[in-house]
């Protein structure tokens, strides 16, 4: 069941700083209200996996590695491989992550990630198809989350993206249903580029990239994944406050904007 | 989205939807509040082919304590499919999803909530779909925020729920659950109409800019509709139910 969070206590004492800070359109490192944290990536950090990537963004850390692997397709799509996207808040990362099986925040994660990838078709997953009906290639994205200081939606959604773009599979040929491995090596079939933006409301003003102490105030948070034409294609809200439909329109040019930026700098990583 | 093989034209010559809708069109929808005897407060809806329950359960003490919070009502949600909801049997355990949908239904429906009127105890929103055609998630935020009001719990206000989306290059209204697969879009929104604040909204699929401001635009109007349904709903349940007592004991006035 779904339950109400409770805040540590800092966080109520910390309400005050933010909150007075925000109003003068100042924020806790100071950034304005639609600053984004400095952005670092690294692409091919984890050589056994066929893509990896290392965001950090500001303090928090993210790593994402991409593995591909044959697998049974879906029964409603035999002829298309298969995504999965999975998000381990492992406990070195945060006081308050317990490790365990997945909990809603996780999640929830994954899923944002997930759709943002599977939405705007950022993989050709019919590509992928080894044998119609009977074998395909299975994408794992699988999410580590290091260091939590905020937004980690942000934060996985460009690594995913950072290890897909710059994952190698081995090249395969199919000879009667038969899969066959050649010597060299192809990068994944990737065709769009999605990125995450989330943008949080603290005291009616609205902040993009909130950090941890400012997720711990905030109202709530709209996520925006939009793709390289633009076009959105995910959207995640989330928190226990509400936004005007006016929050909402501005919440979306915002990270249509905002996007073009990040995503250039994932991709200009890519060899 | 998309995938299945065969795909039918979702419009006809007339332009009208395959359930013979116009693009705006609400499907039909059924409410019904206080339907079940045991929960504190219960909802049934139909809209279109969904069909859902809703209960609450509280304001009780909190178990196990620990959850427990000083200054406030801990509201805990679960949204749960039947195994036979759905075309192909879908497993009883709780799945990826629905545990994604427990946690925004929660957080769509949590801010109309007087919680902080309830410290140290739990507030219990149980949403069963017992047959899901597209647009569960909202639907079962109408029927749970009538469940909530028909337990007494103070609110702000009712909270209502309806999707739109893109089929077909078009922004349509409310997909059913043909539209929903061979769609490219699909926009769920929940909205709280009087102070008109958004509590819930997700999207997944491809829409430019413009045509989510169009979508958002249907998706709330449709809210605001649903809304005087839910407001109708409660009237039939209690002024009807009151104006039948009063009549009742005139009655018994006139005899004594």
């Amino acid at each position: 069941m779904s339950t109400t969070h409770q805040f540590s206590p800092v966080a109520k004492l910390e309400q005050k700083t933010v909150v007075d800070l925000i109003l003068k359109g100042k924020r806790l490192d100071e950034r304005t209200p639609l600053d984004y944290r400095p952005v670092t990536i690294m692409l091919g950090t984890i050589e056994k996996a066929n893509g990896s990537a290392h965001v950090y963004l500001g303090k928090t850390k993210v790593l994402v590695g991409v593995k591909v692997e044959t697998g049974n397709p879906f029964p409603d799509t035999p002829d298309q491989g298969i995504l999965t996207v999975n998000a381990e808040f492992v406990p070195l990362a945060s006081p308050t992550f317990e490790a365990g099986p997945p909990d809603e925040n996780s999640i929830e994660l994954a899923r944002v990630v997930d759709r943002g990838i599977r939405e705007s078709k950022a993989i050709d997953l019919k590509t992928l198809c080894i044998d119609p009906g009977k074998k395909v290639f299975v994408v794992f994205v699988d999410v580590y989350v290091l260091d939590h200081d905020g937004n980690l939606i942000d934060a996985a959604g460009m690594a995913a993206l950072g290890a897909l773009v710059s994952a190698k599979m081995r090249a395969f040929e199919v000879k009667n249903g038969e899969l066959k491995y050649k010597d060299e090596m192809i990068p994944l079939p990737i065709n769009n580029h999605p990125v995450p933006i989330t943008s949080a409301k603290i005291d009616g003003t609205i902040v993009v990239d909130p950090c941890l102490e400012e997720e711990q105030v905030m109202s709530c948070r709209l996520t925006v994944t939009t793709d390289k034409d633009n076009n959105v294609c995910a959207m995640q809200k989330g928190g226990l406050g509400v936004f005007t439909p006016d929050e909402v329109k501005q919440i979306v040019s915002t990270s249509i904007s905002k996007s073009k930026e990040l995503r250039q700098k994932v991709l200009s990583g890519v060899k | 989205m998309g995938g299945q093989k065969k795909t039918v034209s979702l419009f006809d010559d007339r332009g009208l939807r395959v359930d013979g809708r116009r693009i705006d069109e609400l499907r039909p929808i059924k409410l019904e509040v206080g339907i079940l005897d045991k929960a504190d407060g219960s909802a049934y809806i139909e809209h279109g082919k969904n069909k859902i329950l809703a209960a609450v359960y509280g304001p009780r003490e909190a178990h196990p304590k620990h959850i427990a919070l000083a200054d406030r009502a801990v509201v805990r949600c679960r949204y749960h499919m039947a195994s036979f909801s759905v075309e192909e049997r879908k497993s009883p355990a709780p799945s990826r999803r629905e545990l994604e949908l427990s946690k925004v239904i929660r957080e769509a429906l949590e801010p109309s909530i007087m919680s902080e009127y309830f410290p140290r105890a739990t507030i219990d929103l149980f949403i069963e779909v017992l047959q899901a055609d597209a647009g569960t998630r909202c639907a079962g935020i109408t029927a749970a925020s009538l469940a909530l009001a028909d337990a007494g719990i103070p609110m702000r206000e009712l909270v209502a729920g309806c999707a739109a989306g893109k089929i077909e290059g078009k922004v349509v209204l409310d997909l059913s659950d043909i539209e929903d697969k061979q769609g490219e879009a699909d926009l769920p929104v929940a909205l709280m109409p009087k102070s008109n604040v958004i509590s819930l909204l997700q999207m997944d699929g491809s829409m430019s800019e413009d045509e989510f401001k169009q979508a958002l635009e249907m998706g709330t109007a449709a809210c605001r509709k649903i809304y005087e349904m839910q407001r109708e709903a409660l009237r039939q349940k209690y002024l009807v139910a009151r104006e039948g007592n009063e009549e009742k004991e005139e009655m018994a006035e006139v005899k004594a």
